[in-house]
């Protein structure tokens, strides 16, 4: 799943970094990630994963690194 | 001071010939009363801000649309938006858009969109100006402006179209910071000389959408925007006439804006709403100016 997501952060996550350089647990935000981008990660997310996101896990944290996402996506998956 | 409901303020501007009601919501005019106090409580914001050394700039009601297109406005707040389109058809389409309009059907169709859009803030137009490299201590510039948001309203503090009196910042990120912090301070002290209890409060921008509700949860969180509120119609959910906005490194990188040691500036404005203060003191101290308070009167009359 990590690759999948790693993919979605490419395309629209807006990284002033190449992905493939920072780890799982790096702070996107940090790696030049803004807050407009990272609603559409948040959207490409949901596409590709066939989920959709609840409003508690609408915050800045839960998108902060590719760990934290695959945790949510692995919690949201896990409540269906 | 009791609650008011927005129809009862309304009509009592409108009594006292404060606003002029020109039919659509919103869109009222201001009688000589209204200005005289709005203009007033302006020169009082130029008495504070006196020694900061402020750029004067005056922008059109208008922007660039290429401008407003990279600023994220239409995709943080596309239902406020005004996009202005125009007539740019032959004889014969003119003649089928009167005809359309005669008949009271839609004539959209014979508009094409043109390069500028209305101004959504006075801000806007101050961010490109910034490109470049700042001065050691930054920049600030001082500008007012009318601003469109599409949000009709009978509530008379939600308008279409108002003034906004804006103070923008670029430069360091502290000094950004410091600067707003102590503008804050500031305008509640002005605030509060003119007898209206304000408060300051941590807010966030109305953003459209699921992707908004994050966006409105990150402002939050990271206490990038404060409003000054005072009650208007009631207590429970006070007005917000003042807003302070911190966008980081937002327009820097948008704008390519640098501070002298190469980094992205961070720029941050804070807004005084002009006709929402003024209704503000209209509803704390009575819709008479010759009677309100001695000493808010020597403030704004001295
Ligand atoms: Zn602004």
């Amino acid at each position: 799943m990590t690759e999948a997501i790693r993919n979605i952060l490419k395309e629209h996550g807006r990284l002033s970094v190449d992905i493939s350089t920072l780890t799982d647990a790096a702070d996107l935000y940090q790696a030049g990630m803004t807050s407009h981008a990272s609603v559409n990660v948040m959207l490409a997310l949901e596409a590709n994963f066939e989920i959709e996101f609840p409003d508690k896990f609408l915050r800045r944290s839960v998108f902060s690194s590719v760990s934290a996402i695959s945790e949510a996506v692995d919690e949201i998956r896990a409540a269906r | 001071m009791s609650d008011i409901s927005a129809q009862d303020f309304h009509d009592a501007l409108v009594a006292h010939k404060l606003i002029l009601p020109v039919g659509v919501p919103g869109a009222f005019g201001r009688g000589p009363v209204f200005e005289d106090v709005l203009r007033r409580f302006g020169d009082l914001v130029t008495e504070a801000a006196k020694d900061d050394g402020a750029e004067q700039m005056l922008f059109p009601p208008i922007i660039d649309r290429r401008v407003f297109e990279k600023s994220d406005y239409l995709e943080s707040f596309p239902q406020l938006a005004g996009t202005i389109f125009s007539f740019v058809g032959n004889d014969a389409q003119h003649r089928e858009m009167m005809n359309c309009v005669h008949e009271g059907k839609p004539w959209s169709q014979f508009q094409s969109m043109t390069e500028v859009v209305l101004a959504p803030a006075s801000c806007y137009p101050v961010y490109p100006q910034f490109t470049g490299t700042l001065p050691e201590k930054g920049r600030l510039v001082d500008v007012q402006n009318w601003v469109f948001r599409h949000e009709p309203s009978p509530e008379p503090t939600r308008m279409q179209s108002f003034r906004i009196r804006e103070m923008v910042r670029g430069g360091r990120p502290e000094q950004v910071a410091d600067w707003r912090d102590q503008w804050l301070e500031r305008g509640l002290t002005l605030l509060r000389r003119l007898g209206l209890p304000v408060e300051p409060v941590t807010a966030s921008d109305p953003f459209f959408g699921r992707g908004g509700r994050m966006l409105a949860a990150n402002q939050r969180m990271q206490k990038l925007k404060f409003e000054v509120v005072v009650p208007v119609l009631s207590k429970e959910k006070p007005t917000a006439i003042c807003s302070f906005n911190y966008h980081q490194d937002h327009f820097g990188l948008l704008f390519d804006i640098k501070t002298q040691d190469g980094q992205v500036a961070h720029t941050a404005c804070l807004g005084f709403g002009l006709e929402r203060v003024t209704m503000a003191l209209f509803r704390t101290h009575g819709y008479v100016p010759a009677e309100w308070p001695a000493e808010v009167r020597k403030v704004l009359w001295p």
